[in-house]
């Protein structure tokens, strides 16, 4: 065996990435960190309400680790397996800690303490946040520790370097990566012990999202093709507040509405008048009216349908596609911890929302499904106010997060943990971040151990393979003599995606949507880059992702159609009810033969048993 | 200028390099009008149809961006002259701020001038996060183990940390400063905000004497000439004034301190 020290790979930069990259540099194994953007620039960046965590506070107004695990639960419908949200949940205090120390600057008390907000979702204030910019805020604080091993020598960051694919070995194994310098082109193979996947969601295969435009799901695609399966990749959320835009559907953080925020819409259909001269009494509070314990904090699934369903209805604003969002009564200290969101808006539409309600409508946001990922269950004690029986994760267990192929992880949006059917607001962040730090130590045990064979064995003929495989797509772009525009393509597949697979989906539609994407793929094969030049080509880079998208695009709708039922984001107005018997299950995706193939695998529910997802609707 | 209700298109003209050691030039594209179009939305549609005004086949334009929210900090170009974002720069605004737009007078959208150009109207930023590295640019924590929080904050200091903290390393305040150049090794106001954030934090302020050493050496806080454009054209309104002031005075201080200890 050889005696060369074990590596790691951690493929994206954002929260999940950045914290597993600190917890393997920290247990002094080397890590390459790659990022299509400098790191600071990830899409974390774009989270801004909040973080979740029980806290002294809401402790003793009764609020514990596992209501925060329960409500996490009824959120996403009790479709996610409940070790990992446990687990998340508990550690969640010790993570606002750590992030605490590392000089996050959270909101404070006059007292000094940390600041607290309501969010979606819950009754109790839980959400620690930094302005209204929370996301970036956490992001940067894992930034500077990261640079702080990268000045150690301990992290090498490849920084405009784009993931390609998986290295796997002939047992299956993953050992590394080919990746090309988006400013050189160069493919180049890099090998490690144990990789990670921490690239995010997939909102550029719905066209306009909230996402940033490197959130195309073309690295876990690509994972998919090579063998990693998906799990439930049908569940995707809409935002209910974002800023409607010609490039992209800019977001208005739930926080918004957690600081008092209201949404409505004239009683009267296509009342015109300016939302200032419309009296109180003549305004619908709908999501107010309909969830009186709730109110506007029902989970993101729901408020979404309420406005998307009251704007089809025709009272929209003006008899348009939006409805208010207001915060022009809340007081000015309070406008103030939102600041970085009312003046982004501001700075878009012209119009300063402390004074005018806000206009907005529901974009893509997060990806709850995405790369299947397995862990160890491990009983542990009882922490006082939980149920009788807990389980949770086994700290360090090799394979915590790891996909279908051994060697390979995923971490963060990317996986298909702990959201199930709806990611409620400010679980993001943590689940990010607690995926690096408690299975960042997995990685680093399965690189030393749990590995099959160490990656410097690994024969040059294997490498080549893949290094070739890579080259191969590469020139076949450049020399193709196509007419179809990669473009023209995107765009046409996020209109459909956008159309048949979001807010309300019917088996009628999204078949149609199907035949769509089958179409979209045959033109793919006739498609053409405008650039065919060998230094900084982006053109290349998108057009190659394109094809992700599409293959992603079948696999978010083979198990939607298939899914006949009604749970969390997923909703299916000709199967209007949750029916746990077939579906309380993982939709499994393998990629066979060019087409996704579905299949299913239970969800125990050992700790919370499911029931009713109301939050108190009144009828 | 054109009425916006009479206008059906408008014209940009692009500064184009194709690589660092070609020649720039420039290219004028026409695009089809609509209200509230932003920069990176001109740029999309370049991608999509990159053929100018003379009828020539080109290429689409190469531009780093990401997040189109301006919390990113990628996406900075000098639009009409100006530094700014070029997904919160409204085509309204240039045109009616400007008067171009038009086919003899278009936008020009050029890449950063203080920075090396990489392709086309993206440029390497990379110096300034090596120097985050140089000035240590992080709170020296003990690790990751379960410590306890952080230190207590008053809300006026966490206010302050706060706004110095959105700095998204997006360059604008180095392209607007007269002493900042692409030769020269003033670090310039990023730093300044940055160094000012760390030595605020209690545990931060461990590396502070570290930080003022390099705020000391040649390129640091005395060689700013106090022009102030930094101020002007940060997205995200630093405090970067206040910063430089009080950089100066803890390094004037620290300086004084160095003398009568003997410490180098």
């Amino acid at each position: 065996m050889s005696q060369k020290q074990p590596r790691v790979i951690v493929v994206g930069g954002g929260l999940a990435g950045l914290s597993a990259t600190i917890k393997v540099a920290e247990a002094g194994v080397p890590v390459d960190l790659f990022s299509m953007v400098p790191v600071k620039r990830s899409h974390s960046v774009c989270a801004q309400g909040g973080i979740n965590a029980c806290n002294e506070v809401a402790r003793q107004q009764g609020y514990s680790e596992w209501i925060h695990m329960d409500e996490t639960l009824y959120g996403g419908d009790f479709l996610q397996h409940q070790p990992p949200v446990y687990e998340m949940t508990h550690w969640a205090p010790r993570i606002i800690d750590l992030l605490d120390r590392m000089g996050v600057p959270f909101n404070r008390t006059a007292e000094g303490q940390r600041d607290l907000r309501l969010f979606g979702g819950s009754l109790f204030k839980r959400t620690h946040f930094a302005g209204a910019s929370t996301g970036q805020q956490l992001l940067y604080g894992l930034d500077e520790q990261v640079r702080r091993h990268e000045a150690d020598g301990k992290v090498n960051k490849y920084e405009f370097w784009e993931f390609l694919w998986p290295i796997i070995d002939d047992n299956g194994e993953c050992k590394g990566i080919i990746a090309q310098d988006m400013r050189t082109m160069q493919i180049k193979p890099f090998l490690a012990d144990a990789v990670v996947m921490a690239t995010g969601g997939n909102g550029m295969v719905f066209g306009k999202s909230t996402m940033s435009v490197i959130c195309t799901g073309g690295a876990a695609a690509r994972c998919y093709q090579a063998g990693a399966w998906f799990g439930n990749p049908e569940f995707i959320q809409v935002h209910p507040t974002a800023i409607p835009g010609e490039d992209k559907c800019r977001l208005m953080s739930e926080s918004a509405r957690g600081e008092g925020g209201r949404v409505w819409v004239p009683r009267e259909k296509g009342d015109v008048r300016p939302p200032l001269d419309i009296p109180e009494e003549e305004r619908w509070y709908f999501l107010e009216e309909k969830y009186p314990a709730y109110g506007n904090l029902v989970p993101r699934d729901i408020a979404t349908r309420e406005i998307f369903f009251v704007c089809e209805d025709g009272y929209g604003i003006g008899g348009s596609r939006m409805v208010y969002l207001d915060v022009s009564h809340l007081p000015q200290g309070t406008k103030d911890k939102l600041k970085a969101i009312l003046e982004i808006y501001e700075k878009f539409t012209g119009d300063d929302p402390t004074e005018v309600p806000m206009k907005i409508f529901p974009a893509v946001h997060y990806s709850m499904g995405g790369l299947y990922t397995v862990f160890t269950e491990e009983e542990k004690e009882a922490v006082p106010g939980d149920g009788e029986k807990t389980i949770g994760m086994k700290d360090g267990a090799p394979n915590n997060m790891m996909t279908n192929i051994p060697g390979l992880f995923a971490f963060g949006e990317v996986n298909y943990q702990y959201h199930g059917g709806t990611r409620l607001g400010a679980n993001a962040l943590l689940n990010c971040i607690f995926d690096g730090l408690f299975c960042g130590p997995s990685l680093v045990n399965y690189a030393k151990e749990g590995r099959m064979s160490p990656a410097s064995e690994l024969s040059q003929d294997i490498i080549d393979k893949f290094v070739k495989q890579e080259q191969d797509k590469v020139d076949a772009l450049v020399n193709s003599k196509g007419k179809a525009n990669p473009y023209d393509i995107w765009r046409r597949l996020g209109d459909e995606m956008t159309a048949a697979a979001t807010v309300v989906r019917t088996e009628e539609r999204m078949q149609k949507a199907l035949e769509t994407v089958k179409a979209l793929r045959e033109e793919y094969k006739d498609v053409c880059l405008s650039d065919t030049g060998m230094w900084t080509n982006q053109n290349l880079s998108f057009t190659r992702a394109l094809n992700d998208m599409l293959i992603y695009a079948e696999a978010i709708l083979v198990p939607a159609i298939a899914r006949k039922e009604s749970r969390g984001s997923h909703y299916r107005p000709d199967y209007p009810e949750r029916i746990d018997d077939p579906f309380q299950k993982t939709s499994l995706v393998k990629y066979v033969n060019d087409q996704p193939e579905l299949s299913y695998e239970d969800v125990a529910t050992p700790m919370v048993p499911p029931r009713a997802r109301t939050y108190g609707k009144t009828s | 200028m054109i009425a916006s209700d009479a206008k059906k298109s408008f014209f940009v003209k692009v500064k184009r390099q194709d690589s660092p050691e070609k020649n720039p030039y420039y290219e004028v594209f026409e695009l089809p009008y609509k209200p509230n179009l932003n920069i990176i939305s001109c740029l999309q549609a370049i991608a999509s149809n990159p053929v100018t005004v003379d009828g020539k086949q080109s290429t689409p334009v190469v531009w780093d961006c990401s997040c189109l929210e301006e919390v990113c900090g990628a996406c900075t170009m000098v639009m009409g002259g100006q530094v700014g974002q070029s997904c919160s720069t409204l085509v309204d605004e240039l045109i009616e701020r400007d008067g171009t737009g038009t086919k003899d007078n278009p936008i020009t959208l050029e890449p950063m001038s203080k920075f090396p150009v990489v392709r086309d109207l993206f440029v390497d930023r990379s110096s300034m996060f090596a120097n985050l590295k140089d000035i240590k640019g992080w709170v020296p924590i003990d690790g990751t183990h379960d410590l306890g929080a952080g230190p207590k904050e008053d809300p006026e200091a966490q206010e302050l940390r706060y706004q110095l903290s959105r700095c998204m390393t997006c360059g604008c305040c180095l392209e607007a400063c007269p002493q900042f150049s692409l030769e020269g090794n003033f670090v310039g106001a990023q730093v300044f905000g940055q160094t000012l954030y760390f030595n605020t934090h209690e545990t931060g302020a461990s590396l502070k004497e570290d930080r003022l050493d390099v705020m000391q050496q040649a390129g640091g806080i005395s060689d700013c000439g106090n022009a102030q454009n930094c101020v002007e054209v940060c997205p995200k309104e630093l405090p970067l004034v206040e910063a430089i002031a009080k950089i100066g005075r803890q390094t004037t201080v620290h300086s004084i301190k160095k003398f009568f200890t003997g410490k180098k």
